[in-house]
């Protein structure tokens, strides 16, 4: 993989977020598709997620936990709202309660998602828009940071393994 | 819900809110930039308020605009850590694709 770009927006409140794959267009959205793919990367790596409900077509809906190191879970939702197999894919994500409804007051983030085939490999650009920076805070604040602290150390084993590959 | 948001759908306010981000100015300032009345921009001004993108503060007899420097530092601090979300999940595609490619050719050995 290569990072080709990533920018943050402060007054539209969303980040751009752009990578390069070894592999095709096809390839690549069955890991949005498949739930069981999915799993294999939705989640941060001390975080993993676990599929219960994946309706992935215009309207459906999605239904995920995040399990953290010490066993806590970190519910989350998924409305799909275009899919154009295999190019691009908008869904709104959300904060669940322990039932897997959505916590209304919590929001979501609008995700678009593209893909685009550039000399046989594929460029995916997500784009998340927050609704405002209250709602980015109690994100972050729900478990969302710590996971990510702790799976920090875990990216150099991750650079690692592709490099002896 | 979504102040932002809509605070930011309109180009006169996006237009505001670019001049204030580079200096303060104060709303009569800002009144006279644009064919519309004092009132109409003041209102703008309040739309900006609200989403918290813009402090007005009344100095003398003049309402002076400035860029709320907290919402900006702290939607960078958290649009940071969303980064660091989507850099681990695209190292985990990268990872689950490159595994994949592993056990084609495992396959292809047997």
């Amino acid at each position: 993989m290569t990072v080709i770009s990533s920018n943050k927006d402060t007054e539209a409140l969303t980040l751009t977020f752009v990578a390069d794959f070894d592999a095709s267009a096809e390839r690549v959205w069955q890991l949005w598709e498949d739930p069981r793919q999915l799993e294999r990367w939705w989640g941060p790596p001390t975080w993993p997620a676990t599929f219960d409900r994946h309706d992935f077509v215009p309207g459906g809906r999605s239904n995920y936990v995040m399990t953290g190191p010490e066993g806590e879970n970190g519910p989350g939702w998924w409305v799909t709202t275009v899919i154009q197999r295999p190019y691009r894919l908008e869904f709104e994500d959300g904060f669940a309660d322990e039932n897997g409804d959505p916590v209304v007051e919590m929001g979501s983030v609008r995700v678009v998602v593209t893909l685009e085939e550039i000399d046989g490999r594929t460029r995916m650009t997500t784009v998340s828009t927050f609704a405002n920076v209250e709602q980015m805070q109690q994100m972050s604040e729900m478990g969302m940071e710590e996971g990510m602290r702790e799976a920090m150390g875990q990216i150099d084993r991750l650079l690692a393994e592709d490099d002896s590959a | 819900m979504d102040r932002i948001f809509h605070a930011l759908a309109d180009a006169t306010r996006r237009d505001i809110v670019m001049r204030v981000v580079q200096r303060e100015h104060s709303v009569s300032a800002l009144a006279a930039s644009y064919a519309m009345s004092f009132a109409a921009v003041q209102k703008h001004v309040a739309v900006l308020e609200r989403a918290r993108l813009v402090v007005k503060e009344r100095r003398g007899r003049e309402q002076v605009v400035h860029p709320n420097p907290d919402t900006v530092r702290e939607a960078a601090r958290l649009l940071e850590h969303y980064e660091e979300l989507w850099r681990l999940r695209d190292q985990s595609i990268s990872k689950v694709l490159s595994e994949d490619r592993e056990e084609d050719r495992e396959g292809e050995k047997s």
